[in-house]
């Protein structure tokens, strides 16, 4: 599968969201994009957004004040 | 067949944006959503940043509406576009650093530009008629129609059978009919329309949701300009000025101290761009300072420094200013209060 990286430390919410849902603009159906953020805001917010723009969450996880979602890229 | 119509909502994550589009997806219009990041919004950053805040639910209130109201959400970052909107507004400002008129003009013309570029037929907005002072008058609310371009294919639902009648009603993709003519300050119209639509939680934001209506954040701002001596700035400026006690001892100075953990945490941030402050001998905030220091001034940054740590009593607290990985210490007796002028807080 393609599986893409985007860096989003650093960035408050909402940019961290803006940078997900641009990313997903290049990406096709089906790709993969696994996105590592710094506020926690994302935990909510990027799901939240994946849910209404029909993508979905793979897997959501922290780490020492990192966090880091995966999303695949619906239709 | 009909052709299915198509409209873009601005949607603020409050209530009256909320029911606008409701009320046009009831008629069976397909509504997407959109929310301009201009940086100077409350909510996300702030709550991101304060330890205090963190017990809070946070949620972003857009996402949040346009999930109750199962549209998606488009939300588009306009930091480098709004510069101009508030460095030269044409309609001048509000109360404090708010340029309202000239804000709304530029989110229904940023949205009339996207109606275009995605084949949609018109936007919807939440404004009423008498809500706010600047931006939602009987007689500025046709200005933002006229002046962003969208002219007919600007929809204000709530107050639309106050207002002349708009080309989603002239060709019937609305009925103007189950439209509303709320006006005024008054929210009750809104809260029995949102029971009829069954919302029973929605953001109630207290003074916008704004930090550009925030008296003491202006301040900071044209602090910030006038030292400068030019309007300019940067998204790094902007969530600067949300954080911290902002003190300026001489004009070609300014101090950042953090108030609390969080912001102390977000402040470590910014340590490679700034010149920093911290107390090695109690425990303190870190400080960040904005410009260029003599010896002098290093030592009354010092001073202060010492002033906001657990040693403020005492007689001696060492301090570490740091720039660019150089390190330089000083032994101080912390300022006394009434040594501060409230003069330097900014």
């Amino acid at each position: 599968m393609n599986k893409q990286f985007l860096d989003a430390r650093r960035l408050l919410c909402p940019m961290p969201v803006i940078r997900v849902q641009d990313k997903i603009k290049t990406m096709i159906p089906g790709g993969q994009l696994e996105v590592v953020c710094t506020d926690p805001g994302v935990m909510q917010d990027i799901p939240a957004w994946c849910r209404i723009n029909g993508h979905q969450i793979l897997s959501a996880s922290s780490d020492v004040g990192e966090f880091t979602i995966n999303i695949i890229v619906g239709d | 067949m009909t052709k299915q119509r198509k409209a873009v909502s601005l949607i603020s994550g409050g209530l009256d944006s909320m029911l606008a589009t409701k009320a046009v997806m009831e008629q069976g219009v397909h509504v997407e959503g959109i929310n301009f990041f201009t940086g100077f919004c409350v909510e996300g950053h702030t709550h991101a940043i304060r330890k205090k805040d963190k017990a809070k639910p946070k949620r972003n209130n857009s996402l949040w509406v346009a999930e109750q109201l199962g549209i998606k959400l488009h939300i588009v970052d306009v930091i480098e576009e709004y510069k101009n909107v508030l460095i030269n507004p044409k309609h001048g400002y509000g109360a404090n650093l708010n340029p309202c008129l000239d804000c709304k003009v530029f989110m229904v013309q940023k949205a009339q530009q996207w109606i275009q570029e995605n084949d949609f037929d018109f936007i919807i907005t939440g404004e009423v008629i008498g809500q706010r002072p600047m931006s939602q008058r009987k007689d500025t609310m046709p200005v933002i129609a006229r002046e962003s371009g969208a002219n007919e294919r600007l929809l204000r639902p709530l107050c639309a059978k106050n207002l002349p009648e708009t080309l989603p009603e002239k060709e019937g993709w609305v009925n103007r009919e189950e439209l509303y003519d709320f006006s005024g300050r008054t929210r009750k119209p809104q809260m029995a329309l949102a029971e009829k639509y069954g919302f029973t939680d929605y953001a109630q934001p207290a003074g916008g949701c704004c930090f550009l209506t925030d008296k003491s954040y202006s301040n900071k701002l044209v602090d910030l300009w006038t030292a400068r001596g030019k309007k300019e700035y940067e998204l790094d400026d902007v969530m600067l000025l949300k954080v911290g006690r902002h003190l300026r001892p001489q004009p070609h100075f300014k101090m950042i101290i953090a108030r609390e953990e969080g912001e102390n945490n977000f402040l470590q941030g910014y340590k490679n761009i700034f010149r920093t402050m911290t107390t090695v001998s109690h425990p303190g905030p870190l400080v960040l300072i904005d410009g260029v220091l003599s010896e002098e001034d290093s030592l009354l940054a010092a001073k202060i420094t010492a002033r906001y740590s657990q040693g403020r009593e005492a007689e001696q607290v060492e301090v570490k200013m740091m720039q660019q990985g150089e390190e330089k210490q000083f032994l101080v007796k912390p300022l006394l209060s009434t040594e501060i002028p409230k003069e330097w807080h900014v």
